[in-house]
């Protein structure tokens, strides 16, 4: 068998925002560290997040500190969050976005020179650092640059379909070239799992095809647990019209730079849908909400920037009722509220994307928006510190990685996530390596057992296209596994998945190895497969709502619930297993925070 | 002008001056796949400039017909010969009196053409086919772009700057002249004045909104907020320079016209318009 | 609002290929990429294409419509009649590798060689203070996608491959114009710009602008200026005596001195 081979200590598999950041960090311990990436160098998903980096640097607000950050995020989470993740977040989340100074990054400044900071759902004050609405190019684009600078090994356009052990641990990766479809394996003692999230399971996404949850699936086969996987976030704003682009994501910075949203009557909806979990923190009346953008101290914030499953849930109800815009969205209006220059100014790649895509100019017209699968929440359950899995030398960081947002996430707190967390991945991989370097060898028989797998769709012929199965199983998970969901269309949707699962073993792909998305769509389905079962496991099994997890037949929170998370593994026979956790524990000193403020 | 460039040496594909795509590009020869009118632009700008540099080059060696009391072509200011009157240098100023005075003054004014960074791009894309246009291969086997001389020579385009500036003075202490009427009495204004101003003021914003102007001014600041006032001045250049093209190409139309006008005057083939 | 469009799409690799002919609907308010994933999924299930986001800000899909470089994702359809045939190649300028996938590696190259951003050291709070006027400069080159449009558009490069070892790209100048604006970095890059990646190559023929997907000046805000920051340094004995003289009080971007 034809195969090339590296040897390692630390191989990144993703080179989004948590990847990069977890490379420079290894490589800074001495680690011999590669990149491995499905797209070319820089045009991660980490490019798409607009809005900013959360992190309370108190630029503009002195009262704020990592205690207000941290309470805001567990808040936002409905308390499921792992509290030490979310402590660690907000402690650290500063001194990350400063380094990034140091390489480069420019962010907008305020009047004194600092970062500038702005408004964000769930936030109680300005928090995120940004550069207009394109923070997350920012961010990519310097991580970049200092991977480069430093030399770090990267291999593009490479796609990891295994993970490689041994008793004692993770011994390495196998993948292949996309360019050539010729294989290759890595030996590494550490992997870092940094492949982002699992949106493109669904119909209407802001997320780019290398959503597949793939990084999920692979630590789930590794032997690694998933946690929390229920809870996927829908941004209540992405675009509806034209079909094309629906889906695509309309930045939260439109929200918390003066936009409003508005029904078919014209009507300020958001009032009607305040939850009483935050009645106190939010404005009442129209005035008081308009008067928060001059004056924060003395008003409370509008309802348009309540938590993204909150907006998303209340946007469904309006078009269900039949109060939607043409398109089945509901008007998002910044364009009656401020002046074009400032819309300009502020929101040029919105301005720009409804330009070209929709032909709305949104300084003069409202855009018409609707929910989008933004985010999974859920995903490897790792050690708060170190990120490690439960298998030994397999970390995760970033989307792959669950328990740091709980039921929901709050915009910002991504961008943040991938640096706290992706150093610290970085760190502890580099260091693992160490302990374990020199007893890590690839098994032939693994090797070539992946090859075959790899490419056994070219050995069958007559089978169904892949492009079909993604098909049905897009629609599958929007239909029945979406916003709001009953037990009886999860059990639907179950039972698709399953018939499925037995499509995708017969499907067979045209043409050859060499840059052939036909095969690489098979390749990822059984990855797709496998997370939206877990989803839909999970989901089905949490008779609760919260956050990110809607049940039309449990709409109230559980306070047995709110105790639990859901862990999903893999069980000998190959199919998802699932089983009930108690949540860790918060410390005293912690748990003190939410009695001060509330 | 620079001379034209060979034309019509063969379509030659991306990549290569033989006519075959170089290695593992994708095999594709036609020249270009564009569908619009690309060949247009460039056309447009050779008919003109050539246009105006057959006038111009008429008008300097024709050494006539360049005062009308009390207009003085552009092409022939400041007035250095006798045949202004009033106005005289020393004939040993002035060389023998068979060689044109254009011939000394244009000489700037083509610099800083020459030189600018707009008229660059016009030039090289019209008549050197360099590319002729965006996506369209050009015909030439090598290229070295600015980097050798005489090309290198590019680089001296702020001095022609320093230069223009002090012809924009004279040009408008000329056009400032016409308010006198023929007889040196102030308190005249004729269409000959007004087309002096107007040339006078569109060749000062060509100048001030150059690339070398905007740097001198501020853009080789790398902190603004230390230089306030040099930042306003950047800041105006700036909104300026966007226009340069149009300021470009208006002045360059007004300044052959406003010797036109006045050749016009000299020739008795039209007299002036007179406002008071 | 659906209709049959006619679309001549180039196939093959390094070793030759062809501009195939394809028959394929089209739906209202779709772009390009729309119709090749559609030829995807029904007529060429491995037709080869680079795409990430499909909202204009990763630069992945990159190709040559109707002749033109452009991001696939950002053509809308409505540009074109219903008769008219629209034909979508690879890159030009880059080798290709299959279909309309090319091989940019040259960029990242050339990115590899940029001399990397060295700041002055923190104020003693441990931050960083600087003006929004003094970003602004050069946000607007860190808004740049890295689409290589640029790239596969400029004709030093596109028309002769030759230079590519001498001469970096719009994009890598930018890079530069970007580093040497940026009022933290303290390396004087521009011997290196005019020695090493080829400034003077750059014959502002703006065809980089034209095709920028970001809208950015790349020729009047980045190249020109860095043009003339060359100059000051190596070709005006001025601007070189004045930096001498002045030095003490001088802005850091101006003599020859380090930032």
């Amino acid at each position: 068998m034809e195969l090339e081979r590296h040897e390692y200590d630390v191989v990144v598999v993703g080179a989004g925002g948590a990847g990069l950041r977890a490379a420079i960090a290894a490589h800074e311990q001495g680690a011999r560290t590669a990149v491995v990436c499905k797209s070319l160098l820089g045009k991660a998903h980490t490019v798409m997040a607009e809005g900013g980096i959360a992190a309370a640097m108190a630029n503009l607000y002195p009262e704020d500190n990592w205690r207000v950050h941290f309470r805001d995020t567990m808040r936002g989470g409905k308390m499921l969050n792992h509290w030490r993740m979310a402590q660690l977040h907000a402690q650290e989340a500063p001194d990350r976005v400063r380094e990034l100074e140091d390489w480069g990054a420019l962010f907008d400044r305020t009047p004194d020179g600092l970062i500038s900071q702005r408004d964000f759902g769930g936030h109680r004050y300005a928090r995120l650092a940004h550069v207009g609405d394109r923070t997350g190019l920012e961010l990519i684009r310097t991580l970049q640059q200092r991977t480069v600078a430093l030399g770090i090994d990267v291999f593009m356009e490479c796609t990891i379909t295994r993970l490689l052990t041994d008793d004692e641990g993770v011994t390495g990766a196998f993948g292949y070239w996309r360019e050539s479809g010729r294989f290759v394996a890595w030996q590494a003692p550490s992997v870092v799992l940094a492949t982002g999230g699992i949106g493109k399971s669904y119909k209407v996404t802001s997320n780019s095809w290398e959503y597949t949850g793939d990084g999920h699936s692979l630590a789930l086969q590794a032997g690694a647990t998933l946690v929390n996987m229920e809870f996927v976030q829908f941004h209540p704003t992405g675009m509806v019209w034209p079909p094309s682009v629906r889906g695509i994501l309309v930045t939260e910075s439109v929200r918390g730079d003066g936009g409003v949203l508005r029904n078919s009557a014209g009507n300020r909806f958001m009032f009607d849908y305040i939850p009483d979990f935050f009645r106190k923190e939010t404005a009442e009346t129209e005035d008081e909400a308009d008067r928060w953008y001059e004056d924060k101290k003395n008003n409370r914030r509008p309802p348009e920037l309540l938590p993204r499953d909150e907006v998303a849930r209340a946007i469904n109800s309006e078009v269900k009722a039949g109060r939607g815009s043409p398109h089945g969205g509901v008007f998002l209006d910044i364009a009656s509220r401020r002046s074009p220059e400032y819309i300009r100014k502020r929101l040029p790649s919105m301005y720009h994307q409804f330009k070209e895509l929709a032909e709305v100019d949104i300084t003069a017209d409202p855009m018409e928006v609707g929910p989008t699968c933004h985010y999974v929440m859920g995903g490897v359950e790792v050690d708060p510190d170190t990120e490690a899995s439960r298998v030994p030398g397999l970390f995760a960081a970033g989307e792959v990685a669950g328990g740091m947002h709980g039921s929901n996430r709050l915009g910002g707190n991504s961008l943040s996530d991938l640096l706290v967390f992706g150093r610290r991945a970085g760190l502890a991989a580099a260091e693992h390596a160490v302990k374990r370097s020199g007893a890590v060898a690839l098994a032939e028989a693994d090797l070539v057992e992946a090859a075959r797998a790899a490419l056994a769709p070219f050995e069958r012929e007559g089978g169904e296209n892949p492009y079909t199965v993604q098909h049905d199983l897009q629609q599958t998970m929007h239909d029945l596994v979406g916003i709001i969901r009953t037990a009886p269309e999860m059990e639907q949707a179950l039972a698709r998945i399953a018939e499925l699962q037995e499509r995708v073993a017969t499907l067979s792909v045209e043409g050859h190895r060499q840059y052939n998305p036909g095969w690489h769509l098979a390749l990822d389905l059984p990855h797709m497969l496998l997370v939206s079962e877990c989803i839909a496991r999970a989901a089905l099994a949490r008779e609760e709502s919260r956050g990110g997890h809607t049940r039309d037949d449990f709409p109230a929170t559980d306070a047995g619930w709110a105790r639990t998370n859901l862990i999903c593994s893999r069980a000998p026979d190959g199919s998802v297993a699932l089983a009930r956790q108690p949540l860790p524990e918060m410390p005293a000193e912690l748990a003190e925070i939410f009695e001060e403020t509330a | 002008m620079t001379a034209t460039a060979p034309r019509g040496t063969g379509a030659v594909v991306p990549g290569s001056g033989n006519g075959m795509p170089p290695p593992r590009r994708a095999a594709i020869t036609a020249r270009t796949l564009r569908a619009d009118r690309w060949w247009l632009q460039p056309l447009v700008t050779v008919g003109v400039l050539v246009l105006f540099i057959a006038y111009s080059t008429f008008r300097a060696f024709q050494n006539a017909h360049y005062y009308a009391e009390p207009y003085i072509s552009p092409f022939y200011s400041p007035c250095i010969t006798t045949r202004c009157e009033g106005d005289s240098f020393p004939e040993f100023v002035t060389g023998p009196a068979w060689i044109s005075p254009a011939i000394y003054i244009l000489v700037l004014p083509l610099g800083i053409r020459l030189t600018c960074y707009y008229y660059r791009k016009a030039y090289y894309r019209s008549f050197w086919l360099a590319p002729p246009a965006c996506a369209v291969a050009e015909p030439h086997r090598r290229y070295t772009g600015e980097t050798r001389l005489p090309l290198l020579g590019q680089n001296v385009h702020r001095y022609f700057l320093y230069a223009a500036l002090v012809f924009n003075v004279i040009l408008f202490y000329e056009a400032i002249r016409g308010f006198r009427d023929e007889s040196g009495e102030w308190g005249h204004m004729g269409l000959g004045t007004l087309v002096l101003l107007v040339n006078a003021v569109l060749l000062f914003l060509y100048s001030v909104s150059c690339h070398s102007c905007r740097h001198i001014v501020g853009g080789r600041l790398n902190h603004f907020s230390r230089h306030p006032l040099r930042y306003r001045a950047w800041t105006l250049v700036s909104r300026l320079n966007a226009r340069h093209m149009q300021y470009a190409w208006a002045s360059l139309f007004t300044v052959a016209f406003a010797d036109f006008y006045v050749f016009l005057l000299a020739t008795d083939t039209i007299s002036d318009l007179r406002f008071f | 609002m659906s209709y049959d469009a006619r679309f001549r799409v180039w196939r093959g690799d390094a070793s030759g290929g062809d501009l195939q002919d394809f028959t394929v609907a089209v739906h209202e308010g779709e772009v390009v990429l729309d119709v090749v994933h559609r030829l995807q999924a029904t007529q060429a299930g491995d037709l080869a294409v680079r795409w990430n986001c499909k909202a204009g800000k990763c630069g992945s899909c990159s190709a040559e419509i109707n002749g033109r470089p452009r991001l696939m994702c950002m053509t809308r359809m409505s540009t074109f009649g219903e008769d008219e045939t629209v034909t979508v190649t690879p890159l030009r300028g880059f080798p290709v590798i299959r279909d309309l996938v090319t091989d940019v590696s040259f960029n990242y190259d050339k990115a590899a060689q940029v001399p990397a951003f060295t700041p002055r050291p923190r104020d003693p709070d441990g931050n960083h203070r600087m003006q929004q006027v003094d970003v602004e400069r050069s946000q607007e080159f860190r808004k740049c996608i890295e689409c290589w449009l640029c790239q596969d558009t400029c004709h030093v490069i596109r028309d002769h491959e030759e230079n590519k070892a001498a001469f970096a790209g719009p994009r890598f100048l930018i890079r530069l114009a970007e580093l040497d604006m940026h009022p933290l970095d303290v390396v004087d890059r521009r011997d290196a710009a005019q020695d090493s990646f080829g400034l003077g190559y750059c014959n502002i023929t703006k065809c980089c602008s034209e095709v920028c997907p970001e809208g950015i000046h790349l020729t009047d805000n980045g190249i020109i200026p860095l043009k003339e920051r060359v100059v000051d340094r190596r070709f005006d004995p001025l601007t070189w005596l004045g930096s001498r003289i002045g030095r003490r009080r001088g802005d850091p971007g101006q003599g020859p001195s380090p930032k």
